[in-house]
């Protein structure tokens, strides 16, 4: 098998390096990504400190500054572009892309003590980690450097100086180290040092110098001091190929090449001005290197970056290969002449298209064409190619177009990404594999928000997670601008986010008020429309003034409660109430919460406002709480001194006869043995007179003023009750009724004592002696009486009572009667 | 009979579906806390789980036992307990006590506590203050309506009246907006929303608010118009006896959660019964909207027609009989069961309503509503305190006289609530505090000086701060303008006119013809006129707070036309009652749309009173 590579060059770096890549500590991050450099860090003079500078990948300078910590080991970015230096100590210190600092963490005791030897830094699903090993030739390990778990790995038996080589291997979910000693191969994982073996590794090798994991972490390239290159799954249980360089001295870097989904494993190996590509066959490719470079392994290819240039080694793409072969005859390069040919307008191209569809491949040609324009980094290639896929489809019918339209867009976004300015070399492979919310992201870190919204406009990304997420990142970086005023910028967030859709203004605010600017923060939460939002902030700024009436004005008790809880434990009780008391909503809900929880801090809040009337009514409500007499008069008089300050003579009043009440209920309950306790005024009455205590009855019925109406009303109903009709006819006969008599005829009738009730309708007055005769029957009285008074309506009631059988002769004298009423 | 279906009615929309989110979201929480458990209900859940999940669905998961929450110790076995709750401090108290003890008797439990319709802050602060927030897992059962009938929603939340307008606590603000959010997410969304008062106003922010956090769904609506009203813009309607027969049968033997028990002097049995009452009861549904002195004639031809319709029976073939008994004998069984039933109710109402004290009571409010012989009524007040005739009734009767004369005169003031407190005991002093608070029942000031002071302020500033001002005065001394009002809107028909009940030409059929309920009236206004203007006066007498709104979706003319314009959804926040569900049907009918009611709870005079004593701890 023959393995095609192209070398294409990124871009000719804008930096000026004097040196090159000389004496330099060099990280480059996958994905196109930033590149560090640490100069003359090998110098170790306190006079020359070494300088830390960041370059885009094409080599524009993003950050530079004199090292002033300790001595770097290694330098690596993470999986979201921070630059990790990890010092010789095992302290690593977190720089973002503008080289400020974010923070730093420790590798652990045993590490600072043993100090760093080598180290390596790893991405997995997990995120990124480092590896380090130690003086003491022991590894330690974190997997992920956003959530550390330092983890010792055992020690390598036999392990006398530093191994000849190591790597780390992402496996069965989990990170291992691969070491070599000489000619043994060790798996390191969490409990154990296993021994393995490569399969069919040569013989002749005594050490394995180097070694490379695939970006995949699926493959593994041994080189041995023999010079053969070893190539196989990283599982170590199959050989892909073996193939020997002829080169015995080490090489200074080795990186797979390997493009996902190729047939043959391809590795690259660099030494001095020379690399080598290695695959399946003996042969190998050599290419001539000026300068010193760097691999940087990619997910498919390989970066190489000099003192002056950056390129992309990759595995020509199986749809380039079809077409651009010389002398092909597959449908793409068909097709692709074809259009050439109608350019010409020749009537070749009607030849060309023939061919293909005789074979029915157009639509697979059309295919080729649009993914081979995908690989191509020429802007013009990739329109000849996209060209003929657009020519090829007209004569397809149904040919769905979203590949077509998708990978038109997406080389759009691409070559702006690509460009000089930006500096991120994506392959389309490498675009997909990050997907566009990811490459937003840099664009975002990298301050670059015009062209990021840009992008989410033209690839249409719903405005929530595209545009408004930018616009938010771009007025967060804006808030911590120092030389603007706070006014100016208020001003142009409200602008730029004002139709936004989906801001959160107050995470906004948050982050001015992070950068110390609380003012700002203030201001910009003003344009929060949520007031439930703002609250969090206010209330972390200690504005809790402005939390508690925001939380209120949005309506959500929840909110106000967490507010006024909040400040319950913040303020001393007195300020903490002052502050209620301007807020009468939030001081309704804390009442609320109090009736349950905490009585005594009710009567508190009633005290500080000299809210009198509520005291008494507290007073009132805990009196009848309180079984014992005692405690309930002590408990009413207070109410009674509080209703006094409060001025309402009259629930003071109440109150004091209540007390008498209760006293006068005792002293009875205590001579007679009778249950009165809390009884109301009238059923004390009632019970009194049930049970014949009559002085007693009348003796309240006096203290309390009781209107005599009332006590007519109830005396006659207890006397009827008991059915005491003599004591009830002395009653009636002690002075002139209050309510008439007519009440005592129909109590008698409602229970059932005509005789009684009898005695009392000659005392009726005359307007209700009808009513009074009908009440006992006497119809005969009832005619006589409405006659008498020559009412019609009453006459005409007597009337419907009569029965037409026995009340015949009166029914007659009635109508008479009736009849010279109405007359009148 | 007048309140049958009319033709060209539009259709409602099918709120079964509500119940059916209900139960599977109750379900998968009940799935959440596996194996065999307890489950402790709220009281006032208990009829409403009964509608949503009764006791076989329980059982299928995994519950063991039930019980009531009491507030009292617990004789529970099991090692998981579940709690069905409304979110109350009291109760969540209680339940951390429950925990607290079971820790020191080293008892192992799993405790779970169901919040519904919503957890509130509070609550978890009481778990955390009680030192087992770690112990309890807590879950919300968003169970925010339960559809009594085809046309009547509830919340169930009868605490949203005092919890509201007596305490300042907004707290069911936010179930009532989510309600709504809710009715739009299932059944669309609305072209206009109008209101009035200050919690509808609340809820129809916290409404929007939370449209605008959630996805907008875009769909043909099923409701046209939304109407908000607070409870405390018509305190007049749910104070007056109820006489429409639904309203009747509420008042006499409270319908609790759309069921009634009727006792053994209905049932002429020994035994009481519980019925449905909806419009799945044909007979019920004919009379529920009538005058109670009609039904009486209704029920009798209905008594002779299904006696008719079994008589049929006779001259029958066997072919013909096979038919009847297949058809129609169950229907007409049935039929003749809630009749007889219906006729017994009314019975017993006649026993109690024609009599003489019945008439005198409802003219007494017929006086106070129309404003005369306001002296007579006075003395029919305070001698019905003195006879120690009703608690409830004579309250009532205080606070409608208060409320029709702006206040009582300062004198009858003192007397009369001397004269019940004699009668029922001290603790009313703070009933009556509560009832000054909410303006229900209140002491005339000495001269106008609130207004006074009003119009002075209002001449020197003049911004927000006036209404606000504005609202703080009052606050403090809640003019209700009865009299004013009545005069503008009309709600009180010229006397001496007859009114005939069997042929209502208004809504004030529903009280005798003697009074239109005020909130139907202003619903009837608002809807003529397509919101408030030409009203201004009468807001300004109902302490503003109005407004209407176009809603999010662009009415389209094309949709103008659809059954659902028709529809219009009110919303009372703290309680409507039947004899406002009724005008509201008979205006439906009289406009051709029809009304569907959302309300935090069915409500009349007793329970709306009951919710403001403070004679218990």
């Amino acid at each position: 098998a023959h393995l095609d590579l192209k070398k294409i060059e990124l871009y000719e770096m804008g930096w000026n390096l004097k040196d090159g890549l000389r004496e330099c500590l060099v990280a480059a991050a996958p994905y196109g990504g930033p590149i560090a450099l640490l100069k003359g860090h090998y110098r170790r003079s306190p006079s020359a400190r070494p300088q830390l500078e960041i370059y885009s990948s094409s080599g524009l300078p993003l950050a530079s500054f004199p090292w002033k910590s300790g001595v770097v080991k290694q330098l690596g970015w993470t999986v979201s572009d921070d630059l990790l230096c990890v010092q010789e100590d095992g302290t690593v210190l977190v720089y973002d892309l503008w080289g400020g600092f974010k923070r730093h963490f420790s590798m652990g005791n045993e590490v600072s003590q043993s100090q760093v030897l080598e180290t390596k830094i790893f991405h997995s699903p997990y995120g990124t980690g480092v590896a380090i090993l130690t003086g003491a030739l022991r590894f330690t390990l974190a997997t992920n450097i956003d959530d550390i778990k330092l983890r010792r790995l055992p020690e390598v038996p036999g392990l006398q100086e530093a191994p000849s080589c190591w790597a780390v291997l992402t496996q069965d979910r989990q990170s291992k180290v691969l070491v070599a000693n000489g000619s043994q191969l060790f798996i390191l994982d969490n409990t154990a040092c296993t021994p393995v073996t490569p399969p069919g590794l040569s013989p002749q090798a005594s050490s394995i110098v180097h070694m490379c994991v695939s970006f995949s972490y699926k493959y593994l390239a041994l080189l041995t001091d023999s010079g053969h290159v070893w190539m196989g799954t990283s599982n170590l249980k199959e050989k892909l190929s073996e193939v020997d360089t002829k080169i015995k001295t080490p090489p200074k870097q080795m990186a797979w090449c390997r493009r996902p989904k190729s047939q043959q494993p391809s590795a690259v190996v660099m030494w001095d001005g020379l690399l080598i590509v290695v695959g399946e066959c003996k042969e190998t490719i050599q290419y001539h290197l000026d300068d010193d470079s760097v691999l940087v392994p990619e997910l498919d290819g390989v970066r190489i970056i000099s003192g002056t240039h950056h390129e992309l080694l990759q595995e020509v793409p199986g749809a380039c290969e079809e077409i651009f072969k010389i002398a092909s005859m597959a449908p793409g390069a068909l097709l692709l002449e074809a259009h050439k040919e109608y350019e010409k307008e020749s009537q070749k191209a009607d030849e060309y298209l023939r061919e293909i569809k005789e074979q029915s491949l157009l639509s697979e040609a059309v295919r080729q064409c649009v993914e081979a324009a995908g690989h191509e980094h020429e802007p013009e290639t990739q329109k000849t190619l996209l060209r003929a896929a657009s020519f090829g489809k007209c004569f397809l019918s149904n040919f769905p177009p979203e590949q077509f339209v998708s990978m038109c867009r997406d080389l759009r976004v691409l070559n702006a990404v690509r460009d000089y300015t930006v500096g991120i070399p994506l392959t389309h492979t490498q675009f997909k594999q990050m997907t566009v919310q990811v490459l937003i992201d840099r664009l975002v870190y990298r301050k670059l928000y015009p062209l990021a919204i840009e992008v989410c406009r033209y690839l249409k990304t719903p405005e929530y997670q595209g545009v408004s997420r930018v616009l938010k990142h771009w007025a967060c970086y804006k808030v911590q601008q120092k030389e603007e005023s706070d006014e100016v910028i208020a001003k142009a967030v409200s602008v730029k986010l004002a139709d936004a859709a989906g801001i959160s203004y107050s995470e906004i605010a948050t982050k001015a008020y992070e950068s110390g600017r609380t003012e700002l923060a203030i201001k910009l939460l003003e344009f929060e429309p949520r007031s439930g939002e703002q609250v969090p902030l206010l209330l972390k700024m200690k504005k809790s003034p402005l939390a508690l009436s925001k939380a209120i004005e949005s309506g959500d008790t929840d909110l106000v409660y967490t507010v006024v809880m909040y400040l319950k434990n913040e303020l001393n009780r007195g300020d903490f109430f002052m502050m209620l008391r301007n807020q009468p909503v939030a001081l309704s809900l804390y009442k609320q919460f109090c009736k349950h929880q905490e009585q005594d801090t009710l009567k508190d809040l009633f005290n500080q406002d000299d809210d009198h009337e509520e005291l008494g009514n507290f007073y009132v409500k805990a009196s009848y709480k309180d079984q014992r007499l005692e405690a309930r008069v002590a408990l009413l008089q207070s109410a009674v001194d509080e209703y006094y300050k409060a001025k309402n003579d009259f629930s003071a009043k109440t109150t004091e006869d209540e007390m008498r009440l209760l006293r006068f209920q005792r002293k009875l309950e205590e001579e007679k043995d009778e249950q009165l306790v809390g009884f109301s005024l009238q059923d004390t009455m009632t019970t009194l007179l049930s049970v014949g205590l009559h002085k007693h009855a009348e003796q309240l019925y006096k203290d309390f003023r009781v209107p005599d109406k009332r006590f007519w009303w109830l005396k006659l109903k207890a006397l009827a009750e008991k059915e005491d009709w003599e004591e009830l006819e002395k009653f009636g006969k002690t002075k002139k009724s209050p309510i008439g008599y007519l009440p005592f005829v129909e109590v008698c009738i409602k229970h059932h004592n005509k005789y009684e009730a009898k005695k009392y309708v000659s005392k009726v007055t005359p307007e209700q002696k009808v009513k009074a005769h009908l009440a006992v029957g006497d119809m005969e009285g009832a005619a006589e009486a409405a006659i008498e008074r020559r009412n019609e309506s009453e006459i005409s009631t007597v009337l419907s009572r009569c029965s037409a059988t026995t009340d015949h002769l009166l029914m007659e004298r009635l109508n008479r009667a009736k009849a010279t009423a109405v007359k009148k | 009979m007048a309140h049958t279906e009319w033709k060209d009615a539009p259709g409602l929309p099918d709120f079964s579906l509500l119940k059916r989110l209900a139960r599977d979201q109750l379900i998968f929480l009940l799935e959440q806390l596996p194996g065999k458990k307890d489950l402790f209900i709220d009281a006032d859940l208990m009829s409403p789980l009964d509608r949503i999940a009764n006791v076989t669905i329980l059982k299928q998961h995994e519950v063991d036992k039930l019980y009531k929450v009491e507030l009292k110790p617990i004789v529970s076995s099991s090692d998981q307990l579940c709690f069905l709750i409304r979110p109350r401090i009291q109760t969540v108290k209680w339940i951390s006590d429950l925990v607290n003890a079971d820790k020191v008797a080293g008892r192992f439990r799993r405790y779970k506590i169901i919040f519904t319709p919503q957890k509130f802050y509070a609550c978890e602060t009481v778990l955390e203050e009680q030192g087992v927030y770690g112990d309890v897992t807590t879950d919300e059962w968003n169970f925010y309506i339960l559809p009594l009938d085809d046309d009547i929603l509830s919340l169930e939340l009868p605490e949203f009246f005092r919890d509201n307008f007596l305490e300042g606590d907004q707290r069911w603000v936010t179930t009532a907006g989510s309600a709504l959010r809710l009715l739009q997410s299932v059944y669309g969304s609305f072209s206009k929303v109008y209101g009035i008062g200050r919690c509808a106003k609340m809820v129809y922010e916290s409404w929007r608010e939370l449209m605008e956090d959630g996805e907008q769904r875009t769909r043909q609506p099923e409701f046209a118009k939304v109407f908000l009203v607070d409870r405390d813009v018509d305190f007049v309607t749910p104070l007056c006896s109820q006489v429409v027969y639904e309203g009747l049968v509420d008042d006499l033997f409270r319908i609790k959660c759309g069921s009634v028990e009727f006792g053994p002097d209905v049932t002429s049995s020994d035994k009481s019964i519980k019925v449905m009452l909806n419009s799945q009861d044909k007979v019920f549904s004919e009379i529920r909207n009538e005058h109670f002195s009609n039904v009486f004639g209704f029920l009798s031809q209905k008594a002779k027609n299904l006696q008719t319709a079994y008589d049929k029976r006779r001259g029958m073939d066997i072919q013909q009989m096979k038919a009847f008994v297949a058809d129609e004998l169950k229907g007409l069984k049935q039929e003749h069961r809630l009749l007889s039933l219906h006729i017994g109710a009314s019975e017993s109402m006649m026993k109690k309503k024609t009599k003489q004290d019945f008439q005198e009571l409802l003219k007494t409010e017929h006086s106070l509503l129309e404003g005369f012989e306001i002296r007579e009524c006075i003395t029919y007040i305070e001698e019905h305190i003195n006879r120690q005739v009703s608690m409830i009734d004579s309250l009532r009767l205080l606070c409608l006289l208060s409320i029709t004369e702006n206040g009582l005169l300062s004198k009858d003031y003192r007397s009369l609530k001397a004269q019940y407190l004699q009668s029922y005991g001290i603790e009313h002093l703070l009933t009556f505090a509560n009832l000054r608070q909410l303006g229900l029942l209140e002491e005339q000031q000495a001269g106008e000086t609130l207004t006074v002071m009003e119009s002075k302020v209002g001449k020197l500033v003049n911004d927000k701060t006036v209404g606000k001002l504005t609202d703080a005065f009052s606050s403090l001394a809640k003019k209700s303008n009865f009299r004013a009002l009545s005069k503008r809107l009309a709600l009180v028909p010229k006397s001496g006119e007859e009114y005939d009940l069997r042929v209502p030409r208004d809504m004030a059929y529903v009280f005798s013809g003697a009074y239109i309920p005020l909130s139907c009236k202003l619903i009837e206004q608002v809807l003529e006129r397509d919101g408030w203007t030409g009203m201004e006066e009468v807001t300004r007498m109902l302490n503003g707070q109005e407004f209407a709104v176009t809603g999010g979706s662009s009415s389209s003319e094309a949709r103008s036309k659809t059954d659902a314009q028709r529809i219009v959804l009110v919303m009372f926040l703290g309680g409507c009652t039947f004899s406002e569900i009724s005008a509201l049907r008979f205006l439906g009918k009289e406009r051709g749309c029809r009304f569907i009611v959302v309300t935090t709870a069915i409500t009349n005079s007793s329970r709306l009173l009951e919710a403001l004593l403070d004679n218990s701890a």
